[in-house]
């Protein structure tokens, strides 16, 4: 009875953090996912689409806490930071398609490949040149209140990052399900070269989709630095590697798949952490990735697709 | 003329697909290319709606503009041609509905779209008793109506048809050119090209003969019906 009242509380903590850390992993796979449904395209750059996301986030943040931290309340800032920051970095999207894939559209998907990572490069160096080796500090863009609730402690941010998550997530759904730029995305996830045919031009879906993935990456990047308040060029690097594997996991080109593949990763990564000590918590989580996707090859949700890829 | 080809060339890397073909339409007509597989049918039309590149010195026009400075997407939003492609291609995890309001994605005429999706399900009532079903769980014919569907809702100053016969019942068959009459009724001139030779040379009141990539033979449907090398060939006489 005893070790039950402890466990209970120690578990719900976990699953809290858990919840969080997939949370991350959710959103910022869904970016990747969405550019390989649309597009049949792995935009390796997103990782580092998320650390400039971030950047931007910071700069905004930091601009608008010195300007206004007396007259306007915190809610306020947080959402004028988030919705002028998504709206920044999506240019960022914008700018990847249109200067670094649209020229090699025709091109084998190796010379798309290693465009991505050559630009996830390029951003990485930018940022390095631009503001050098120093790490920043991410502000907090709210007071942090704790709860402490039948032993599980938790903050408003924790819940604020889980919900706000929840709810990118929830109206990126119906974006893609009741507007016409979303049956387009659904269309060409089907059968990309006919949709030319409907009068959907590929030169605003292919931006639009890396703008929207970009947009959600950044958002995810001023969640995570109320949760990790430290910037580095290189953040982008292992956890665009993640929201790769989540996306293969949830299935290519499923966002139902890859929201869903990003909260397993967190839940395996937390609760590895529990049990095992914390160096070995990559290893054991992707050996335990590894081993689903020897069983699922296909991931979580394998695509519907038209196997007419030719004319 | 509506539409002009001239010197039409197309390959596919080093595949030849068409040697320099000239053909024309009148606005109204139905005009018909009939050929074996691999003559060339279906690549004429792709150039035509810009979904393979034509080679320099081709020469594409319609109503005096150059459809060569469009893209596929402007050809059918800006110029009014549709094109109804080889193998139906329609989007298999969209509703009946939803394929059919995707096809009017850079249309602004909301009440005009309204009407014409009213008229589309007057024309195949089987589409309308399916409208919120997936596409892909349609039959053969079925798919084939929504293609047609969906090409007369994104465009229709001209249309260019697929092998729209290909896989149907011989009922089907006649259903599906009564609804394409009645398309062309409306205004809308339609290109068709076909391996059903006999039913399209029916259906067009002209026709062009594709052999190898080159057109061979040209006339009024009746005289190609009546002549002795295409009876041979192609209508298995
Ligand atoms: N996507 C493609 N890639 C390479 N060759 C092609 C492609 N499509 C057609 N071809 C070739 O071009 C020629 C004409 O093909 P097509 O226009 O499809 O003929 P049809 O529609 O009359 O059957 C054929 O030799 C065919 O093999
Ligand atoms: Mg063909």
């Amino acid at each position: 009875m005893e070790a039950l009242t402890e466990f209970i509380p120690y578990i719900l903590q976990n699953l809290i953090n858990a919840l969080q850390r997939g949370s991350f992993y959710a959103v910022i796979s869904i970016g990747y996912s969405m550019v390989y449904g649309v597009l049949m395209l792995f935009n390796f750059a997103h990782g580092d689409i998320f650390m400039l996301g971030t950047y931007i986030g910071f700069g905004i943040a930091t601009l608008f806490l010195t300007l206004f931290a007396g007259f306007l309340p915190g809610p306020v800032i947080f959402i004028a930071t988030v919705v002028i920051t998504m709206f920044l970095a999506s240019w960022i999207g914008v700018f990847v398609e249109v200067a670094g894939y649209r020229p090699l559209r025709s091109a084998p998907r190796a010379s798309a490949a290693i465009t991505g990572l050559m630009i996830g490069i390029i951003f990485e160096t930018g940022i390095l040149i631009l503001l050098g080796a120093k790490r920043l500090s991410f502000p907090p863009l709210m007071e942090s209140i704790a709860y402490n609730i039948g032993g599980v402690y938790f903050t408003n941010v924790k819940v604020l990052i889980i919900i706000l998550s929840l709810f990118l997530m929830l109206a990126l759904h119906t974006f893609i399900q009741r507007t016409k730029w979303g049956m387009a995305m659904r269309a060409m996830s089907y059968d990309f070269l006919a949709v030319p045919l409907m009068g959907v031009s590929i030169n605003v879906m292919a931006p639009l989709t890396f703008a929207i993935g970009a947009g959600l990456a950044a958002v995810a990047g001023i969640l995570y630095g109320q949760a990790y308040p430290i910037l580095d060029p290189y953040m982008g690097v292992l956890i665009g590697w993640k929201a790769f594997v989540a996306a293969i996991l949830g299935g290519r080109g499923s966002i139902k798949g890859a929201a869903l593949a990003g909260y397993l990763l967190g839940f395996i990564e937390i609760f590895v952490a529990t049990i095992f000590p914390s160096t070995l918590r990559d290893l054991i989580a992707y050996s335990i990735i590894l081993l689903i996707l020897t069983y699922r090859p296909r991931g979580f949700f394998g695509m519907e697709h038209s196997t007419k890829l030719r004319l | 003329m509506q539409l002009t080809v001239k010197n039409l060339k197309v390959s596919y890397g080093n595949i030849k697909a068409l040697h320099g073909i000239d053909f024309s339409i009148e606005a109204g007509e139905i005009l018909t290319i009939i050929g074996a597989n691999g003559a060339g049918k279906s690549t004429t039309l792709r150039a035509i709606s810009r979904m393979v590149p034509a080679k320099p010195g081709s020469v594409l026009e319609f109503e005096g503009e150059d459809i060569l400075k469009y893209n596929t997407d402007k050809v059918v939003s800006k110029l009014g041609i549709s094109h109804v492609p080889e193998g139906r291609r329609i989007f298999g995890n969209l509703t009946v509905t939803e394929n059919l309001i995707l096809a009017c994605f850079a249309r602004k005429d909301a009440d005009q779209i309204v009407k014409d999706r009213k008229w589309v399900f007057d024309l195949f009532p089987r589409l309308e008793e399916r409208k919120d079903q997936l596409a892909g769980t349609l039959s053969g014919g079925e798919q084939q109506m929504l293609a047609v569907g969906r090409g007369y809702m994104s465009a229709r100053k001209m249309m260019l048809l697929d092998e729209p016969s290909m896989g149907l019942a011989p009922l089907l068959m006649l259903e599906m050119f009564d609804a394409l009459k009645e398309i062309n009724k409306l205004g809308t001139t339609i290109l068709l090209v076909e391996q059903n030779a006999r039913l399209a040379l029916k259906f067009a009141q002209r026709g062009y003969v594709i052999e190898n990539g080159f057109l061979v033979l040209e006339g009024p449907s009746n005289e190609l019906l009546n002549n002795p090398d295409v009876k041979k060939a192609y209508l298995g006489a």
